[in-house]
């Protein structure tokens, strides 16, 4: 049996401050997955990308990417990841081409490896135009596809997409998630974090709810509708999908 | 990463350095021309005539390697302390590393090769327009030994700067250090005059000093004299060296400062 995609047991996080992220969450996801991690703000779900990815460090507990340990096997961890954080971090002063070569040279690739990989990249992601502009120039929309490209060219197993289409409008939404499923569909491992539920109903086949940094509800996303959703609509006011009332069931401070 | 990879991760970290200081020439280089030209003018050539002769050589060629040494210990430190704290602060530019499988080590080696390099090539520069002031009167004891000791040096201070960059939470945490630490150290370490034309109680203040140890082989680099053994001064910075490897890779391994 192949070793999961992401593989986390126990795992707890407790930062300077004294706020308690995680209080011991357990998780996988299987080789080839759309998985969705749903929670509110706060809720741990940024803390685990940042642990998984070595921007965070863990209290305790272990994570396997690809069946190494983020530990004791780094580098090949690191290897397998792409990632697509919730901040714009790229300098907006730098040209959008060197953006994605400088990333793939973090990763060993050299420029002549690089540079037509980030062109087809940059231009699969609709900005073949902007390749010599300066990142400051892109429009919101166009800085998340920027980042899309950065994660993607070191060729990941493993895509995490924190928040990739906030404040994106709907038409570039629709392009991104066009071109992920395709992804996902020739066998990318996809994580996903979405205050958009309708858009994780629809593409991913695993979620898991998270709140106050302990695990709600996973499984597959019809198991988990199936289990959590009585079937009645909300009460009163603005009615969502099937997922959203039972976010809001799982996750509600009623 | 096997070694090919590394190397490829540490050049991507150099190269992109040495574009940005070379992009913006004027904040990263010309600052240290126009100061060292007044330097040169001010000691050199108006006040050093009036001096004359220090440790038996003229006073411009006495302080030639100290306002190299100068240029090279500023450029040094500043370069890496600000591109890590820039990278830090504004817009987060140090995760693109941080996620990467670039390890803590090669971070370190990649960000304080920049500021090797501009130190090198601002003293160079200095070193240049000394010629000009001299009348070509420039004097290279040992050439082998000013570059090990500029290398050397501009390595020391990339590492401290890199401590500061770590460390510093605002950009005056960037300007504190080099304002009321680096600067009245350089000062105060041997660059305008020879500690033995000090009082006995400023030359035992002088000998804590680590830049005196280094502008003290610098000096015996070009000239062929010094305050005190070379072999001290390069005992002190090969010490100085060991220890802040040790600080940085601590400070990196663990993630202070850059991790929650």
């Amino acid at each position: 049996m192949p070793a999961p995609a992401l593989s986390i047991h126990d795992l707890k996080k407790t930062y300077a401050t004294g706020t308690v992220a995680l209080k011991g969450v357990s998780l996988e996801i299987p080789q080839g997955d759309f998985f969705a991690l749903l929670g509110p703000n706060g809720a741990g779900k940024t803390t685990i990308i940042g642990i998984t990815t070595g921007l965070v460090n863990k209290t305790s507990g272990t994570v396997s990417v690809f069946g190494h340990d983020i530990d004791k096997e780094t580098e090949l961890a690191k290897m397998q990841i792409g990632l697509v954080g919730q901040e714009v971090n790229f300098n907006p002063f730098e040209k959008t081409l060197n953006i994605i070569v400088n990333q793939a040279g973090y990763y060993g690739i050299p420029r002549s490896v690089a540079i037509p990989r980030a062109k087809k990249l940059l231009t699969d992601l609709g900005l073949g135009e902007k390749m010599e502009q300066n990142a400051m120039t892109l429009s919101g929309g166009m800085k998340r596809r920027l980042m899309i490209a950065r994660a993607l060219v070191n060729e990941p197993k493993f895509l995490i997409l924190d928040e990739p289409t906030a404040g994106v409008d709907v038409e570039l939404r629709r392009g991104m998630w066009d071109y992920l499923t395709g992804l996902s569909a020739s066998g990318l491992t996809i994580l996903l974090t979405t205050h958009y539920l309708e858009e994780a109903e629809q593409l991913c086949k695993h979620v898991a709810i998270i709140n106050k940094g302990e695990i709600v509800a996973s499984g597959t996303m019809e198991e988990v509708i199936a289990k959590h959703h009585d079937g009645s609509p909300s009460k009163d006011g603005y009615r969502g999908g099937r997922l959203e009332e039972v976010f809001l069931k799982l996750t509600s401070e009623k | 990463m096997n070694s090919y990879q590394k190397w490829i991760s540490f050049y991507t970290m150099l190269r992109k350095d040495v574009v940005r200081m070379f992009r913006i020439w004027v904040q990263t280089f010309l600052p240290s021309v126009i100061t060292s030209c007044l330097y040169f003018l001010i000691f050199g050539t108006v006040l050093g005539s009036r001096i004359g002769d220090m440790q038996g050589v003229d006073y411009m060629s006495f302080v030639v390697p100290g306002l190299v040494m100068l240029a090279i210990v500023t450029n040094a430190y500043s370069n890496t302390s600000f591109t890590f704290f820039q990278s830090k602060f504004f817009f987060r530019g140090i995760d693109e590393i941080l996620v990467s499988p670039t390890p803590p080590w090669l971070l370190i080696a990649g960000f304080i090769s920049g500021g090797i390099v501009r130190g090198v090539l601002v003293g160079t520069l200095v070193l240049l327009i000394s010629i000009f002031f001299t009348g070509l009167h420039i004097s290279l004891f040992n050439s082998a030994i000013i570059f090990l000791f500029a290398v050397m040096t501009a390595l020391v201070f990339s590492l401290a700067g890199l401590v500061n960059g770590v460390y510093a939470k605002s950009l005056d945490g960037i300007n504190l250090v080099p304002t009321f630490v680096l600067t009245p150290l350089v000062y105060l370490g041997g660059v305008f005059y020879s500690v033995h034309s000090l009082p006995q109680i400023a030359q035992y203040a002088t000998f804590v000093n680590p830049i005196f140890y280094l502008v003290n082989g610098f000096r015996y680099g070009f000239l062929g004299i010094a305050d005190i053994s070379l072999w001290i001064s390069l005992a002190v910075l090969v010490g100085m060296i060991a220890a802040l490897v040790a600080i940085n890779w601590y400070l990196i391994r663990t993630g202070l400062g850059l991790k929650q």
